[in-house]
């Protein structure tokens, strides 16, 4: 696992670069948190457009899947040290308590099981305090047959993902 | 405008946009009646995108999500008392990526039961009988106790 303290500035900033280069993350304020040898966190700071009921301020479940799908598949690249291109195959959330009222959301992903063809991942999504989670994840990832067209400009960035040496 | 108002929108109106919702705006949701049918499209937008070419798959679950809402709003006997209605499980499942361009949704209801929904919903584009996805969610609906008001509290 890589200690966060030794994680060197080239590696973040491209993370950075990477995450801000996916649209609909920038669309809902989804940024990079924090990452190991097999997980990844990403943060989603509260903002209007992720609501579903304004009256109920409920989030809409569109948010906080998006947020654990990309911290899930993240988990996925982080795992296998690459960014060759996966495709979610399911995702399920349960949603175990609301969340406090414009907290900024952490999804965490864990890649615990990979396979020839499919990784497995598990996670949560907390308002603060991982073990008061507001949501469970588990879900699977396919491996594309063939990388998707753009994503082999990735492909020089193999081993970024790794920790320092 | 209120969960109410919403309601009567998407009960009387045979087609509209979702901008009530803010997430509804963020995907640019309209809503259309199609026979006995509801549907919910999402026009593509450079702001859905996930992996280089292609949706963002929280997008599409996003869009069956309020698909399966919007259907549960229009399906409930009494809607227009704004219940609080959240989603307690959501599973997707994705057939196909997303490409760039529009995506249709429907949901129908497996059980509409007083406190617990039961929804299956899917997503296709171009061709209905390829979709792209597909969602159940289980809803948990309750009603704002009489004189305490529609209030926020969680």
């Amino acid at each position: 696992m890589i200690d966060p303290s030794e994680t060197d500035t080239r590696q973040q900033r491209f993370i950075q670069r990477f995450m801000n280069g996916v649209p609909h993350l920038a669309a809902l304020g989804i940024a990079y948190q924090a990452h190991g040898a097999d997980w990844a966190e990403l943060a989603m700071p509260f903002a209007e457009q992720q609501l579903a009921d304004p009256d109920y301020g409920i989030i809409a479940s569109g948010a906080i899947f998006t947020l654990m799908d990309s911290a899930a598949g993240f988990s996925v690249f982080v795992r296998r040290n690459t960014l060759e291109p996966h495709a979610t195959l399911d995702l399920r959330l349960d949603y175990l308590r609301a969340p406090k009222p414009r907290a900024t959301i952490i999804g965490r992903g864990e890649c615990y099981r990979l396979t020839r063809q499919i990784a497995f991942v598990r996670g949560l999504a907390h308002d603060g305090d991982p073990a008061d989670p507001i949501a469970n994840m588990a879900g699977t990832f396919m491996f594309s047959a063939k990388p998707a067209e753009g994503m082999s400009s990735a492909k020089p960035a193999e081993g970024m993902l790794a920790g320092p040496k | 405008m209120t969960s109410a108002g919403l309601a009567a929108l998407l009960r009387t109106q045979p087609h509209g946009r979702l901008d009530a919702l803010p997430y509804g705006k963020l995907l640019d949701l309209a809503f259309e009646r199609v026979a006995d049918e509801f549907h919910l499209t999402m026009p593509f937008a450079i702001g859905l995108v996930g992996a280089p070419g292609r949706l963002h798959g929280g997008a599409i679950a996003g869009l069956l999500e309020i698909a399966a809402l919007a259907r549960v709003i229009t399906a409930l006997p009494d809607a227009d008392a704004a219940p609080r209605i959240r989603p307690v499980t959501i599973t997707v499942d994705f057939m196909r990526e997303g490409a760039p361009q529009l995506t249709t949704a429907t949901a129908e209801i497996t059980r509409l039961g007083r406190r617990i929904v039961n929804v299956s919903a899917r997503a296709w584009q171009a061709d209905r009988a390829k979709p792209i996805a597909a969602a159940n969610v289980n809803f948990l609906v309750d009603y704002p106790r009489t004189g305490s008001g529609a209030g926020p509290a969680r």
